[in-house]
């Protein structure tokens, strides 16, 4: 991540923090998160 | 006993064939004609450009598909279509050209009673001075492209590796580009990729891009739920780009590749430049450039094709401006105002309107993305004209009955932004309707209870899943219609 420098591009947006990051990447939650994701699609599909 | 002819074999024009195979008689036939002898899972070929996947992985034979199916194939290049026929040939036809080695530009004339055009886009790289694989830049649009920017890709991390810094560009290569997320796709799987080869500090990326700003991706953004806020696609990709260290232009028209610069105009027509050791620029598509004639040979090209050279449709191609827009103005049925027993599905038909506002410089120079038609709206539209089609051959309807308005459905988009079981990670995003509605959703354009975004790892397991999904769909192997569109 680049040093943040005040009016930049990058010194605005929001950033995730360590704990959004683990869940990213955590199994068991994106194992459940993959269940869930499958169900969206399925309902997009749903709706044609 | 009718012919249905499909123009292309890509995702749409190979839907529609398995689905029209499957739901008619065998007394029906239903003809693929298309220039190239593989099927190819576009969507994976961002991963063939990082060297993730090679292009055997993202692409298979057609012919032994279609003798299983009993589908006649032409590996061959539609030239023109004839839809009154001529004074020897009475029958509607389309002239084709072989691509096939053996029968190498020989040309025919196949007679049909129902068209459908799914011929895809033409990457326009001529559009932009010295854009292009032949010239000085790269792109993952086929799976050629992909493996010749592997191999670039390659070259500039020996360089890293050997303690040359590199600046990548990555984006659109004109002010009217489409298909800006499979750009962000492959940016975000480069990014990856350097970590994964410990040279991410060794490199500058940058992503260029005609959205006017992040998060638009052609379709005007969207809004989500998160953390107490509806909040617009644009915070979130900033974040995305903030948290991997990427740079980002926005509103650029870029004008000029140059080998180690390229030249680009902004939304407030200033001129810039920007340097870079390795570029991946995306093309802005056009229609394949069919023509048409009538019985006595007189082009008529104008009547079926836009100015664009996509084929039109039952849009309301009236102009109108950016207020004026209405979900009806996109086509359900998508068959030719002019030539009943003639459709157009995926990205061969020619939209209304952007989804995006137009927006241009100062200069006057149009600087917007083209509304994106991704896999699965081209599959859906494709499978419903199919069967369309074979209601209409076998006498079951007069008129296509099924509708497929790209207003009244919705879309899951699953943006890969690093390949890996463990720590990858996709951007995974389902948006309803495709086209907003700002009468029904005045807010957001959009229902929020379907419309939603997510980043983990989940949604590269999504990505590979579908990959392995839709190829074993594509080979047409048991149940294969269990695999939705
Ligand atoms: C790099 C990249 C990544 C993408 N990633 C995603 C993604 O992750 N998810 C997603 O949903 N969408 C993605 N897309 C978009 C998706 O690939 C398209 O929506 C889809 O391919 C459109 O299908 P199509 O059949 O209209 O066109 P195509 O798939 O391009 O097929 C066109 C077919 O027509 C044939 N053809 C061309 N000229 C002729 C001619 N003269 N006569 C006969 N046949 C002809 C071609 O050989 C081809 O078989 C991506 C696109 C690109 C370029």
């Amino acid at each position: 991540m680049p040093l943040r420098k005040p009016f930049e591009q990058s010194y605005y947006p929001p950033l995730p923090t360590r704990w959004t990051r683990y869940w990213r990447t955590n199994i068991p939650w994106q194992f459940l998160r993959f269940l869930l994701l499958n169900v969206k699609m399925l309902r997009m599909v749903r709706k044609h | 006993m009718g012919r249905l002819l499909i123009l292309g074999a890509g995702i749409a024009g190979h839907t529609a064939a398995m689905h029209a195979r499957h739901r008619l008689p065998a007394a029906h036939e239903v003809v693929v004609v298309s220039p190239n002898s593989q099927w190819n899972w576009i969507p994976s070929n961002i991963w063939v450009g990082t060297g993730y996947m090679k292009p055997e992985q993202v692409t298979f034979p057609l012919a032994p598909v279609y003798q299983k199916l009993g589908i006649p194939f032409h590996q061959a290049r539609a030239v023109s279509v004839h839809p009154d026929g001529s004074p020897e040939r009475p029958k509607p036809f389309v002239t084709v050209e072989y691509t096939s080695p053996e029968r190498q530009g020989q040309t025919e004339q196949l007679e049909y009673d129902f068209l459908i055009n799914a011929t895809g886009p033409r990457l326009n790289f001529g559009a932009t001075k010295g854009l292009g694989p032949e010239a000085n830049s790269l792109s993952v649009c086929t799976y050629g492209h992909a493996a010749h920017t592997a191999a670039a890709l390659k070259t500039s991390i020996e360089r890293m590796k050997r303690g040359e810094p590199q600046t990548l560009l990555i984006g659109t290569g004109h002010g009217t580009c489409t298909c800006q997320g499979a750009a962000f796709e492959y940016l975000f799987n480069v990014e990856f990729e350097l970590r994964r080869q410990g040279v991410r500090d060794k490199a500058r990326l940058i992503w260029i891009s005609n959205e006017a700003e992040l998060g638009d991706f052609g379709m005007g953004g969207m809004f989500i739920r998160r953390g107490g806020y509806v909040t617009h696609s644009r915070v979130f990709a900033e974040s995305l780009y903030t948290e991997r260290g990427v740079e980002w232009i926005t509103g650029a028209h870029v004008k000029e590749v140059g080998a180690r610069e390229s030249i680009y105009e902004t939304l407030d027509g200033d001129e810039r430049s920007v340097s870079h050791d390795f570029a991946m620029l995306l093309p802005p598509f056009t229609g394949v450039g069919l023509k048409a004639f009538d019985r006595a040979g007189t082009e008529i090209t104008t009547d079926l094709f836009a100015p664009n050279h996509f084929m039109l449709v039952d849009a309301d191609y009236r102009k109108k401006s950016y207020d004026e827009w209405s979900p009806a103005d996109w086509p359900e049925t998508y068959q030719s105002p002019k030539y009943p027993s003639i459709f157009a599905v995926g990205i061969a038909f020619a939209p209304p309107h952007p989804i995006s506002k137009p927006m241009t410089s100062t200069k006057g120079t149009p600087i917007f993305p083209t509304p994106p038609r991704t896999g699965m709206p081209s599959g859906v539209m494709a499978r419903q004209v199919a069967l369309n089609i074979a209601d209409m051959m076998t006498g079951r309807a007069t008129a296509p009955t099924r509708k497929a308005s790209l207003a009244h459905m919705g879309a899951a988009c699953i943006a890969s932004a690093g390949a890996s079981v463990f720590n990858g990670s996709a951007v995974a995003m389902t948006v309803y309707p495709i086209v907003p509605d700002f009468k029904t959703y005045p807010d957001t354009g959009r229902e929020l209870r379907y419309t939603t975004g997510e980043v983990g790892l989940a949604g590269h397991w999504v990505k590979h899943a579908l990959h392995y999904a839709f190829i074993y769909k594509a080979k047409a192997n048991p149940l294969w219609r269990a695999v939705p569109e």
